[in-house]
């Protein structure tokens, strides 16, 4: 028993190292002041500041940023409503549109990708920011019908019953009891999508037109022409952030 | 007396409220998904035009054209590869779920996060790290060479071992989750009852363990094997000329060769494929969840 619980032990940090090492790598290695960065030439900030006054990269950002924030509000708007209505409608019909509703999350990027550029296509839309916010829109809302779907079947019924035998009108019943109840789940579904759409880069890559350039879109880019020490550190900036964004939800799902 | 309260709305009108709330999230997974799947399943069935763009006219010409020997080869070799990281996720991911699951509550939760940190990291910069190290001047040879354990530096990068060592990176949470919470679900008891008959470590694992943990290996195969299959970032990145995955040639007609009727039929064919083994998986599923229920 002792003897497995050691092999155990050492298999499962063994895992953990597997998956945290490359980023690790990565991080140390943008503070490297060689070039040629696979010897380490002592410290250095350069990168970052090169980083920092990287002009397409900033025009990236703001682009990324543009189209999570976009893509969020829309999902939220429709998902929230649309988790509801799924709760609610028979049963009989739930079994068909269930499917279709949680139908992206199934589908692989790529074909996610294809689908929607050859829709642009045949209605002659040209690509661009926006082509790329509907995509985004698209595999994020069943997120968040699920994330808020999660919650809405542990609500009590009760205490809806009780506002309503109280004198309560539907629409008093969501502002008053359903919604504040729901903040948590709102929240961490907001954040989900955001991440989501911030990090995409499959469907981006095919519904984005000319100046649609999205931050994994410029990443993708600065890769295919080589390791650099910028990547590093592009790359141990964006470690950060998500690190952030996770310990966020977190603090979030903890209330 | 029943007191006047929208509670007591006719059933119907409820139902209608449901409808509506339910019409614009519909309408817009109907337009943005539904509706480009349909729009490549038409396409699969029309032709090239002669500078690319569609022709629409009924053959089943493109579907013919996937059984060339080339198509054959990235299609069997997608199939492996996807294969081969889900069988190294299984093996990785089986000890990792299990002992987190046999750890003390508040450490488990700890360990959870500690696993699905890196899969919030963003994918390509996962990717690019192993461009990093696996390069022929990258870390790993650099390292190696002056250690002296091998003379020259291995080329690993742009092999199907560096595109397997991308996608089990990428996808081993997708195992360990899963595998964790059918773990998680099984009585102790039973296991130290296991222990008791049998004494040693082999039957105890694949009489007891396996059978009890089937739903969560399947569920966490599945959940590797279709991203894999689709996988298109890593190979590019990570894979040489003859490490092509059917997502790479989906890219490749598309928007390399234009040949979109061609796309669109191995897109159909690739979905299918997934489609197929995501409702086989759930009619499954719900089989097993209804005899747990009537037992």
């Amino acid at each position: 028993m002792r003897a497995q619980g050691i092999w155990l032990r050492s298999c499962s940090v063994l895992g953990l190292v597997f998956l945290y090492l490359p980023i690790a790598v990565l991080m140390v290695f943008s503070l490297n002041a060689s070039r040629l960065s696979a010897a380490w030439q002592g410290f250095s900030w350069q990168w970052y500041e090169i980083l920092w006054r990287d002009d397409a990269l900033r025009t990236a950002v703001g682009n990324s940023l543009l189209v999570a924030a976009v893509s969020t509000v829309i999902v939220m708007l429709l998902g929230v409503p649309a988790a509801m209505g799924l709760e609610r409608v028979r049963s009989r019909w739930r079994g068909w549109l269930e499917p279709i509703v949680l139908l992206p999350l199934v589908i692989p990027e790529v074909m996610m990708g294809v689908a929607l550029l050859m829709l642009f296509a045949v209605l002659q839309m040209p690509l661009s920011l926006v082509t790329v916010i509907a995509g985004h829109a698209a595999f994020n809302l069943p997120v968040v019908i699920v994330v808020v779907r999660a919650r809405l079947q542990k609500l009590d019924p009760r205490l809806l019953d009780a506002a309503y035998d109280l004198g309560a009108t539907p629409w008093q019943g969501f502002w008053r009891i359903t919604l504040p109840l729901l903040v948590p789940a709102l929240l961490g579904a907001m954040l989900l999508a955001f991440t989501i759409s911030l990090d995409d880069f499959i469907v981006t890559f095919f519904v984005a037109g000319p100046g649609a350039t999205t931050l994994p879109l410029r990443v993708y880019s600065m890769i295919k022409s080589g390791v650099s020490p910028e990547i590093n550190a592009l790359s141990a900036v964006l470690v950060a952030i998500s690190m952030g964004l996770v310990g966020l939800s977190l603090l979030i799902q903890r209330r | 007396m029943m007191s006047e309260s929208p509670a007591h709305n006719t059933d119907g009108e409820a139902r209608a409220a449901a409808y509506w709330l339910l019409a614009p999230g519909l309408c817009w997974t109907a337009l943005f998904c539904v509706l480009p799947m349909a729009v490549i399943l038409l396409v699969s069935f029309a032709t090239r035009g002669t500078y690319g763009g569609i022709v629409w006219d009924f053959s089943l010409e493109n579907y013919g054209d996937l059984l060339h020997l080339l198509y054959g080869r990235i299609f069997g070799q997608s199939l492996l590869l996807a294969a081969l990281t889900t069988i190294l996720c299984l093996v990785m991911g089986f000890p990792l779920a299990y002992y987190i699951a046999r750890l003390p509550p508040r450490r488990q939760a700890v360990w959870l996060v500690l696993v699905m940190v890196p899969f919030w990291t963003n994918f390509l910069v996962r990717t690019y790290a192993w461009i990093f190290i696996l390069r022929t001047e990258g870390l790993l040879n650099t390292v190696l060479v002056k250690l002296g354990l091998i003379s020259a530096p291995i080329e690993i990068l742009y092999t199907n071992a560096a595109v397997v060592l991308g996608l089990v990176y990428g996808y081993l949470p997708f195992m360990v989750l899963p595998l964790y919470a059918a773990i998680e679900r099984v009585d102790r008891s039973l296991i130290e009852a296991a222990w008791d008959l049998y004494a040693d470590r082999w039957p105890v694992f694949w009489r007891v363990l396996v059978p009890l943990t089937k739903p969560g290996i399947v569920a966490g195969c599945l959940l590797v094997f279709i991203p894999s299959l689709g996988a298109f970032v890593t190979p590019d990145l990570l894979g040489g000329a003859r490490s092509m995955m059917v997502g790479n040639l989906i890219q490749h007609e598309y928007l390399i060769a234009r040949d979109w009727p061609l796309g669109s039929a191995l897109s159909i064919v690739v979905l299918t494929l997934v489609t197929g083994a995501m409702s086989w998986y759930f009619r499954a599923h719900s089989a097993a969840d209804r005899a747990r229920r009537a037992s």
